[in-house]
């Protein structure tokens, strides 16, 4: 399965050109970015690991790319994203939000069901990889 | 009156500048323009043309003219310009050129402009293409080296991506090693310098400079970063006519001007100063005439009189004969620049 | 415009003595007055009686809105009248069009009760609608003064809330709405909620006119439509939703809905316009309390908002809703089936999302309006349109927008799934273009065109409605000039 979260999941993945010229347009924007990594892609999970601290003050994507290629070689089988954030009265949230790394093999979610009365069911996502232990979940 | 349609109304955001335009080697894949791919290849190219219409010529004439004497830098600076037209000409025609290494060593003493030519050099480099930003971060070991363990990496790496699309400009890199601390924080810098420079060379380019001993010593101890090194420049002294004539530039630059006897008195105190330690080039002329301007004013004060627009622009003889240089002892040591504004 | 001849106002006792006097003598009419801070603004579109003259009408309209009847009372020595009644301070002849006046009137905040849109209504087009004297009248825009808007609670949730709740950004949201509009069952219509939302919509929607009818009661499109909303977020990672329309013939009922909504799992519930102000301001309340994002159809409008010279124009009708707090309301298009003339969807879309709109009559504003920290609603696309227009669509209405394919989703030659994923690469595209710095305006159908390369899904949808437009001429324009509406 593919986790389809981020701004441009249903796009082939990007190139890093690509990411490269995703970034310049934040930047351009002035909007302060990050690179987050998690192993646990549920979709109300929004607090994935933070890589570092967010960049600030930042003139080239190339020093954005540093720093998603650190994160990639560190968690080669987790899930990374950049975020661009707005600091922006009236904005003061996330701008832009893309996936830039993914592990091989996205083992998805099971949904369960508990039944209730009046055929009344509560869900719940529960990603299989969270089987697993931490640090362990997408290896293989 | 009738609107064009076509105006938008989203959230306004900036466009972004086209990025494609400044970085045309860096646009790649699917959903960016391919624009090189469809072009055919060109029968012919006037190199000269180019690099006329890229503009670096005129960052060269400025260099020219900002700049006294140097004959061998601007020299040199013209070959790279060249070397690097010359490279994209070669692309257009689809013969590969790997990128050329531009990491660069400028050596010499203090005030011999090699900050300015890293400005310009920047300059050069984006306007070819070759840097995306075209910035200078100057930086010394201070900016680099942390002081505690897992300090260095970060910081040095902060430094890194700030400069990241510009020049990272490295004064006094040799102070990165310190040969008699073998645990000194310094070569961590160093190492990831070294990693930055080899995989990132599209989006950055360092330069180190510092006087030309040491810098030599730094890369028979660190050979890594010697052999990443493509071009070494080295920044002459100054002679003492040369340093005249940078006074004058820097003069007429603030609407001042020497008044008679004055400029041969400036020659004097250059020609003691020049033999004196810490002498800085261009930098002890400009921090000799920021004292000749203040001594100016105090005169002009103290002298309780009606001033013209003439008396305020020149500098007199006296303003200069009073330096510490023409009075104090020879042998003294005075630290050139400690008290006075620089900049 | 120079003042219309009244006898001298020394006349205190002519003022007062009984019977009928024009409104514009009885100091409703006040060219010089100064707005305050404070006062309710109004511009009105006034078509006067033949022989009334502009002044007058304005001055009627203003004094049937607040304090006037139609003669002299003498109880309204006993009041601090000259607070409580409306002035007409400006008249101004429509160029172009003879007949027609724009008259400004400002009211005191007194006159209105504190987050009450239905008190705000019932003054300001509560009676001057059917009045006499005018042929036609038309509310054209209200500047409400930032203290009384802070008196609203506004969008029980906004635009950034709506984002991180959703965790989606930088792109605009896509929707559609389930058809056909009726007689599908509760299994059927589970069918469609899951394909479009697996697909690769955000949300799926009830339409307007869905409400629990014998073929399919409420309690059941609702637990089929959560079991579809559930397995999709399964198998994208995704949060996703659908309108659950709550409407319902009384507010009970509408509560009732709300909490099962809730209860189920649902993260956005929706309301019509026809529920009346009052209804909805309730449910906002509910919405903010219960965290459920609150979607509004606004059924029924174009009754009222359509016609130039008669009615409420919509971007009051927006100003309300914004106050009154809905998360989500249908604000035009520009390119697809329903009316919407650029200029003028541009300043709804402006009205619902901007912290501060400036006045700007090219897009019908004609005051300064301050919304303070209340936050924006996301306007919602609606109507005729499809994957073709996403350059058109980005270019007009920006990010901050639910762009709703209904039959541009479920009619796909491929299936409703491959339709929901041919809109969602659309819009990844443009956007992903947009930032690239391209011309996407220009270039967007060869973008589109190119990617059918690799998507089979938006290859297909190009095909099948790549060529359609809906090319006609608004009839609600702004006066200083006009345009065609694009398709």
């Amino acid at each position: 399965m593919l986790v389809t979260q981020g701004t441009f999941s249903y796009l082939p993945p990007l190139t890093d050109a690509q990411v490269k010229a995703q970034v310049q347009y934040a930047l351009d924007n002035d909007w302060a970015m990050s690179v987050e990594f998690t192993d646990d892609p549920h979709p109300r999970n929004f607090l994935w690991d933070m890589w570092g601290l967010p960049m600030f003050d930042m003139r080239d994507p190339a020093a954005i790319l540093l720093e998603v290629q650190r994160c990639r070689d560190a968690y080669p089988a987790r899930y990374v994203r950049v975020n661009a954030y707005d600091r922006r009265l009236g904005r003061q949230t996330t701008a832009l939000s893309f996936i830039v790394q993914r592990p091989k093999n996205e083992t998805g979610f099971r949904l369960e069901r508990q039944e209730g009365p009046d055929r009344q069911v509560r869900y719940t996502l529960h990603p299989y990889a969270l089987d697993r232990g931490a640090g362990e979940r997408y290896e293989r | 009156m009738t609107q064009d349609p076509h105006i938008p109304f989203g959230m306004p955001r900036p466009p972004a500048p086209g990025f494609s335009a400044s970085v045309p080697d860096a646009v790649a894949g699917n959903g960016l323009r391919a624009q090189e791919e469809a072009a055919p290849l060109p029968v012919s190219i006037d190199v000269e043309a180019d690099a006329r219409a890229s503009g670096v010529f005129d960052v060269i004439e400025d260099l020219d003219r900002e700049l006294v004497g140097l004959d061998p830098v601007k020299t040199r600076i013209r070959e790279i310009a060249a070397l690097l037209v010359v490279d994209m000409a070669r692309r257009r025609f689809g013969l590969e050129a790997e990128r050329p290494n531009l990491h660069m060593c400028f050596t010499g003493s203090p005030g011999t402009g090699k900050t300015t030519v890293a400005m310009r050099m920047a300059t050069v480099l984006h306007r070819l293409g070759y840097l995306a930003k075209g910035h200078l971060v100057a930086v010394t070991r201070d900016e680099l080296v942390g002081q505690y363990i897992g300090h260095t990496a970060p910081k040095t790496r902060e430094v890194l991506k700030r400069a990241m699309g510009g020049v990272l400009f490295i004064d006094e890199a040799y102070y990165l090693h310190r040969q008699e601390n073998e645990r000194d924080y310094g070569q961590e810098a160093i190492e990831i310098l070294l990693q930055v420079m080899e995989n990132q060379r599209n989006d950055i380019v360092v330069i180190l400079a510092g006087y030309r001993d040491r810098m030599d010593q730094f890369f028979s101890s660190n050979p890594g970063m010697g052999s990443r090194i493509a071009h070494h420049i080295d920044f002459p002294d100054y002679d003492l006519d040369s340093l005249v004539a940078i006074a004058r530039i820097m003069l007429d630059r603030q609407r001042y001007t020497f008044a008679n006897g004055a400029e041969p008195a400036f020659r004097e105190l250059m020609s003691r100063r020049m033999t004196q330690p810490r002498f800085a080039n261009a930098r002890s002329v400009r921090n000799a005439l920021e004292r000749a301007r203040l001594r100016q004013a105090n005169r002009l004060v103290s002298d309780g009189r009606v001033v013209t627009r003439d008396d305020l622009m020149r500098i007199e003889a006296e303003d200069i004969y009073k330096s510490r240089w023409f009075t104090e002892a020879p042998g003294e040591q005075v630290l050139d620049g400690r008290t006075v504004p620089t900049g | 415009m120079t003042a219309i001849e009244t006898p001298p106002r020394d006349a205190a006792t002519d003022r007062w003595s009984s019977g009928v006097i024009p409104y514009a003598q009885m100091g409703y009419w006040q060219p010089d007055y100064v707005p305050k801070d404070t006062d309710v603004l109004c511009a009105f579109r006034i078509t006067p009686q033949e022989g009334v003259p502009p002044e007058e009408a304005a001055a009627a309209v203003a004094g049937e809105s607040s304090t006037a009847t139609w003669t002299v009372v003498w109880t309204d020595r006993l009041t601090a009248h000259e607070h409580y009644q409306a002035k007409a301070y400006s008249v101004e002849p429509v160029a172009g069009t003879p007949g027609q006046y724009i008259a400004l009137i400002a009211y005191a905040l007194d006159l209105f009760e504190e987050g009450s849109i239905a008190n705000l209504t019932s003054s300001i087009i509560g009676n001057v609608f059917g009045f006499k004297a005018l042929r036609a009248l038309r509310l054209e825009d209200m500047r409400i003064p930032l203290h009384y808007v802070n008196t609203f609670q506004g969008p029980p949730h906004g635009i950034v809330m709506e984002r991180e709740y959703l965790n989606k950004y930088g792109r605009p949201l896509l929707g559609a709405t389930t058809k056909p509009k009726l007689g599908l069952s509760a299994r059927n219509y589970g069918r469609v909620v899951y394909e479009a939302l697996r697909g690769g919509l955000d949300f799926t929607k009830d339409d307007e006119n869905i409400n629990s009818q014998p073929f399919m009661r409420w309690r059941d499109r609702y637990l089929s439509s959560m079991e579809a909303v559930n397995k999709a977020m399964a198998e994208t990672g995704e949060i996703k939703g659908h309108y659950l329309n709550v409407t319902a013939g009384d507010m009970e009922a509408m509560y009732e809905r709300a909490e099962f909504a809730k209860e189920i799992g649902s993260v956005v519930i929706m309301l019509d316009l026809t529920v009346g102000f009052t209804a909805m301001t309730s449910m906002s309340k509910w919405a903010r309390r219960n965290g459920v994002l609150l979607h509004l159809h606004r059924a029924g409008h174009g009754t009222y908002t359509r016609q130039k010279t008669h009615g409420v124009s919509f971007r009051v009708i927006a100003k309300w809703c914004r106050l009154l707090g809905v998360d989500h309301i249908h604000a035009g298009t520009v390119v697809g089936k329903l009316e919407g003339d650029p200029n003028m969807v541009q300043g709804y879309y402006d009205t619902l999302r901007k912290g501060f709109v400036e006045r700007d009559l090219m897009h019908g504003i004609y005051f300064d309006q301050d919304w303070g920290s209340m936050p924006g609603v996301m306007p919602v696309a609606s109507g005729g349109i499809h994957a073709g227009q996403t350059h058109q669509l980005l270019h007009y209405l920006g990010e901050d927008v639910i762009l709703q394919f209904g039959g541009g989703t479920i009619g796909h030659p491929m299936g409703v799934a491959a339709g929901a994923t041919a809109n969602r690469t659309a819009v990844e595209l443009i956007v992903q273009a947009r930032n690239e710095g391209r011309d996407f305006f220009t270039e967007g159908p060869e973008i589109l065109r190119a990617a059918g390369r690799w998507c089979a899904p938006l290859r297909a949808a190009l095909d099948v409605w790549g060529d359609i437009s809906f090319n006609y001429e608004s009839t609600d324009t702004p006066d200083v000039a006009t345009t065609a509406t694009p398709a």
